[in-house]
């Protein structure tokens, strides 16, 4: 049984990033190989950027 | 019942409310806010929705979305008042003095040589909190008179506007951990503590939380802080103090939760999903009874067709468009 693999590009250091499943714009990714952390910035084809650093107004 | 969901960044707890609502049958729409050009006179799109929770990262963000949607007369969770009190400490600390909830003692003056003089009444140490801002971020524990000198020049210098406003707290000579309990509907639904060496007890600055069970007294206090601010759903802060025993800190609106579903063994996106449900039933009931016309698209008609007050909307509405 096969089973389909969700894959990106990391924008840093070029290693293939997985989704266990199809991931929704503006979702917070991890490289496993460089530990950046990225952003989906578009869904078709699965495009990352290096996501933002914290902003002032961000938090709970 | 359709459900949008609003974000700037999907985190964990996104990813888990989404799965939760989907689970409980509910239609739910992540909506990126980045995407959004809203008409304060029209709902348009947002029509479809029988409520919006609110799930961005952005305060800025949340209280431009919220403002508008609910003065069209969209039900958003949590109200745009409790948002606004949570956000800001000083807002939150005179909430909870009007409802008598206990909680350290603060001094407020907005100019540096004021400021000096608030410290200085409440004593050292104490802290120094911006009155916006979260996850522990340029809050100071203030030791000694040279320290307070230098904070509130460099604040003067380099800060923005807002950290004009000197907002000091007493310093809690709290065990190694404050408690957070989260409360949904009005119930203490689970509690955490957070345990650090350092002072700062934020998991954001490194604490590591554990599962505790809710006391009465832990329930009784917070749903009363979060009665205070008119929140739907949030996350209270709390801390013990040796001689006062528990103290509200202070309440977080939009809170995260992704490492306190197994430390407390409460499914709490499961719990925020279903009230969020109820709220949306409750509030298409409502508008149901109110003439079986949707409750968003009646604001919508009457804001575009330029009816005033008078309609038989409910007294929200009405003030939306008089």
């Amino acid at each position: 049984m096969s089973t389909a693999t969700i894959t990106a590009t990391c924008p840093e250091c070029d290693a293939t990033v997985n989704f266990d499943r199809a991931p929704l714009n503006g979702e917070i990714a991890r490289c496993t190989d460089c530990s950046a952390e990225l952003e989906v910035i578009n869904t078709d084809p699965i495009t990352l950027e290096l996501a933002p650093e914290v902003e002032e107004d961000w938090g709970e | 019942m359709r459900i949008a969901m609003t974000y700037t960044r999907l985190r964990v707890e996104e990813r888990m409310l989404i799965d939760a609502f989907e689970d409980l049958g509910a239609d739910v729409t992540p909506i990126d806010l980045r995407t959004v050009v809203f008409n304060p006179t029209s709902l348009g799109e947002w029509a479809q929705y029988d409520a919006v929770f609110d799930r961005s990262l952005s305060l800025t963000n949340t209280l431009t979305s919220i403002r508008i949607l609910e003065s069209l007369g969209v039900r958003c969770i949590n109200p745009l008042h409790a948002i606004e009190t949570c956000a800001d400490k000083l807002a939150t600390t005179l909430a909870f003095i009007r409802a008598g909830v206990p909680t350290p003692e603060v001094r407020v003056a907005v100019d540096s040589d004021s400021g000096l003089d608030a410290i200085e009444q409440l004593g050292y140490p104490c802290v120094l909190k911006p009155t916006v801002g979260s996850w522990g971020r340029l809050v100071s524990r203030i030791n000694d008179r040279d320290a307070a000198e230098s904070i509130l020049e460099h604040r003067e210098v380099l800060g923005s506007v807002n950290h004009s406003v000197v907002y000091a707290q007493e310093h809690i000579n709290k065990p190694d951990r404050d408690i957070r309990v989260f409360v949904v509907g009005g119930n203490a639904i689970a509690a955490i503590e957070r345990r650090s060496e350092h002072w700062l007890t934020n998991t954001a600055r490194g604490a590591v939380a554990a599962g505790m069970e809710v006391t009465p007294e832990l329930a009784d206090l917070s749903t009363r802080a979060v009665a205070s601010v008119g929140a739907d759903i949030a996350a209270v802060d709390l801390l013990e103090c040796p001689s006062r025993g528990l103290l509200v800190n202070e309440i977080n609106h939009s809170m995260e939760f992704r490492n306190s579903t197994t430390t407390t063994g409460v499914d709490i996106h499961r719990v925020v999903a279903q009230h969020t449900l109820d709220i949306a039933q409750a509030h298409a009931s409502q508008a149901a009874g109110d003439g079986d016309i949707h409750p968003v698209q009646r604001a919508c008609d009457a804001s575009i067709d330029g009816e005033g007050a008078g309609s038989s909307g409910t007294p929200e509405r009405e003030g939306v468009l008089a």
